[in-house]
């Protein structure tokens, strides 16, 4: 064991350098769909018609064209397909925005005042880093020279990206983001349609323990676990005054790390306390660990509320008829047909089903954007910005129209709830005038 | 008392999967001296397949684990010949080979997490299986947590039995020692460092498979497994399979008692500091001499 230090210390040298390549430069070997531009406007005499900034071009080429041309505008997304926010990522903003680009070109495309434009989206990957997004949206603009972008996922990154959006004259109409009133001051176009987080804290999760509460149906007892990232703290801090000028005792409010790998000592401390409900604020992964130990502790409170994961189809996928009562965040109006059909075509699409939450938004964000660039007719960016700030949307989810740059008309809480054909469904129950359905409390016990 | 000895259960248990992890790349890096950074990816790889086979055919993840030993055990033989032994038979000594096998392993890496992201994507997988109560000494734990620790011992105890007590066990550690003088002593090096190599990778894939049933899991989650388990290899003593096993377990019954006697925010503080104390203090692994 004599060359064991120098040898350990070559071998840790060596890991974090690559492990540091890894977190931020390491996405050679992954693929990206990135280099080549687009399939659509690979004929070189079609080029210039796909930038219709530059004017009107096909005549430049006719002996490639033969019949009437199709205008191109070019879309560009710079997102995360790699690293750990690539599974969120993939099955929001990728798998929404592919649908809704087939079902825009299948329905002729976009009506601008010089003709139909079919869309083509250009999708980069930034590796679920901040830096690299920037990167990208910036090839993204200049090499690219796309005529609109699809913002990236997550907070972080969406406010990474805000300044080149802007300098750049891009409207941002993003979803996986908070967008605050100084946001919105600094920039006029930064845009999101999932709302914020105090609406969801206060109006959601507290409104909802106080309707149960009035109704008797549970006490003034909260557990609140909460994961150290940045989406739950944000909701942290606008939930704990809330909880408590609404008289409800938190009887357990600690946080723990993002990569945690078990929780069942959160659990049993939790349980012993007893409280009337569990509210967990979460991310996907840690709310896949707290079915486990409360089901074998036989731990099953009456409200059990994890905000982010239970959106998610595969929740209902993992643990089949025990989801059943779980509450989070989002949920759906299983009366509104339009919906309906949307993840009944998202599913088909895209072989697997849409996260409960975000959904429908992206593509609502979609129709949005396509009604703006019809009404401004042609790829002024700062007037359709301008439209999308202060027009009113026809969309899947009913008439859409932002308040400071937010949309508050979503489904804030769901739940998973029996429906007639016997599978269960993740619908919406908060805020109570646009609920779908009336809270399922106490939660059903959990299934052998 | 009672919650003493339910956090020292409970954590022993849970600690069972930090040690099945280490226990697969303590005999790549210490002892067929490769530190194989692609271990993660080669886990999710297992754990891919048995989530499928789970989901498609509701093949049962116990069947998969006998599945995929075998086949772990001939595509690490193969990377082992095709991709290690090139590269030793370039740099013409097995010591020179070591510092550019760790490139190469990044490589290897990429590659495997590269196929599986143009498949899979970045989606995550999820199922459960064997989420069933087991009650041990007053304490409650699932079975698929309890299935994973005995995995450890039982593979921990083998790996210890065939090394120590056996006249192959010797070759092996002698390989081990000093993989150029090895062929004086009339060992076959890569024939032997490469089956360890595989039985490594048989560890791997187990543990992929048992991970599948409890942890919601993505492709690149990978590197994150693989620092994981290089954590408790160095705690255990690089090459030192009872290490790894003990050190898995200290860290299971540190998060344990850190999680309900300080607080859930601090387990991974108290896991990194003892990492950092065990390495400042026992340059070996906390159970003495390595090994080798």
């Amino acid at each position: 064991m004599r060359v064991s230090r120098r040898h350990f210390l070559v071998t840790a040298a060596a890991f974090g350098a690559s492990a540091l390549l890894a977190a931020c430069g390491g996405g050679e070997a992954t693929p990206t769909p990135a280099p080549q531009a687009t399939p659509t406007t690979a004929p070189a005499g079609q080029q210039p018609a796909a930038s219709p900034t530059q004017g009107a071009a096909p005549a430049a080429s006719p002996t490639v064209v033969s019949t009437q041309p199709t205008k191109t505008l070019r879309f560009g997304c710079a997102v995360s397909l790699s690293g750990p926010l690539a599974a969120g990522a993939d099955v929001t903003i990728v798998a929404s925005y592919k649908l809704w680009q087939r079902d825009v070109n299948e329905a002729g495309g976009f009506q601008l005042s010089d003709g139909r434009y079919m869309i083509d989206i250009i999708w980069a990957d930034d590796q679920s880093n901040p830096e690299e997004c920037i990167r990208q949206t910036q090839r993204l603009i200049t090499q690219e020279k796309v005529d609109f972008l699809i913002p990236p996922y997550s907070t972080g990154i969406n406010h990474a990206v805000a300044p080149i959006y802007h300098q750049n004259g891009y409207p941002q109409a993003a979803v996986a983001t908070w967008v605050t009133a100084e946001d919105a001051q600094r920039f006029p176009y930064f845009f999101s349609f999932l709302g914020n987080p105090d609406v969801y804290a206060v109006d959601g999760i507290v409104g909802l323990l106080k309707y149960l509460n009035e109704q008797g149906k549970i006490g003034k007892r909260i557990a609140m676990p909460y994961v150290d990232a940045e989406f739950a703290l944000d909701f942290v801090k606008p939930l704990r005054p809330a909880l408590k000028d609404a008289g409800f005792d938190v009887v357990y409010d600690q946080g723990y790390p993002q990569d945690v790998s078990d929780l069942q000592s959160v659990v049993t401390e939790i349980m012993r306390l007893e409280p009337d409900a569990v509210v967990g604020i979460t991310y996907p992964n840690d709310t896949m660990l707290y079915v486990p130990p409360m089901k074998v502790l036989g731990f099953n409170p009456p409200v059990l509320f994890l905000a982010n994961g239970p959106n998610y189809y595969f929740f209902y996928g993992t643990y089949g008829d025990d989801a059943e009562g779980v509450m989070g965040l989002g949920g759906i109006d299983v009366r509104n047909q339009q919906i309906v059909d949307l993840y009944k075509r998202f599913a088909e699409f895209n072989g697997q089903e849409a996260d409960r939450w975000g959904g429908h938004v992206y593509y609502m964000v979609g129709q949005v954007i396509q009604q703006a660039f019809e009404r401004v007719g042609k790829v002024d960016r700062k007037a359709i910005g301008e439209e999308i700030k202060n027009g009113t949307f026809d969309t899947v989810m009913g008439p859409v129209k932002l308040t400071n740059n937010v949309f508050l008309g979503h489904w804030l809480i769901g739940q998973w709830q029996r429906q007639p054909d016997g599978k269960l469904e993740y619908v919406a129950i908060m805020p109570r005038d646009r609920a779908a359905a009336e809270p399922l409390v106490p939660k059903p016990n959990w299934k052998s | 008392m009672a919650s003493l000895l339910d956090a020292l259960v409970t954590g022993l248990v849970y600690g069972g999967v930090y040690a099945l992890l280490a226990l697969g790349l303590t005999l790549q890096y210490g002892v067929a001296r490769i530190l194989n950074l692609a271990y993660g990816d080669f886990l999710i790889a297992a754990a891919v397949f048995a989530t499928l086979l789970y989901q498609h055919y509701q093949l049962s993840p116990l069947v998969s684990l006998v599945l995929v030993a075998p086949i772990s055990f001939l595509v690490h033989l193969l990377v082992y010949h095709l991709v290690f032994v090139q590269l030793e038979r370039r740099s013409g000594s097995w010591r020179a080979m070591e510092a550019s096998s760790i490139l190469l392993a990044f490589g290897l890496s990429f590659v495997v997490s590269g196929a599986m992201l143009a498949i899979f994507g970045g989606k995550l997988f999820s199922y459960s299986y064997l989420l069933v109560p087991v009650h041990i000494l007053g304490s409650v734990v699932p079975a698929n947590r309890l299935l994973a620790f005995v995995l450890a011992l039982v593979f921990g105890g083998i790996a210890y039995l065939l090394l120590v007590r056996t006249r192959i066990g010797t070759a092996i550690r002698a390989i081990a020692v000093d993989p150029d003088g090895a062929p004086l002593a009339g060992i076959d090096v890569r024939r032997w460092a490469g089956i360890t190599f595989a039985f490594g990778g048989i560890i791997c894939a187990a543990g992929g498979v048992l991970i599948s049933m409890f942890q919601t899991f993505n492709v690149p989650m990978g590197v994150s497994f693989t620092l994981k388990a290089l954590v408790v290899v160095i705690m255990g003593g690089v090459g030192n399979a009872v290490g790894a096993l003990v050190a898995g377990l200290i860290l299971g019954v540190t998060e344990s008692f850190v999680a309900r006697y300080v607080s859930p925010g601090l387990t991974l503080a108290a896991v990194y500091g003892l990492f950092v104390l065990a390495v400042l203090t026992m340059r070996t692994g906390i159970l003495g001499r390595a090994l080798r």
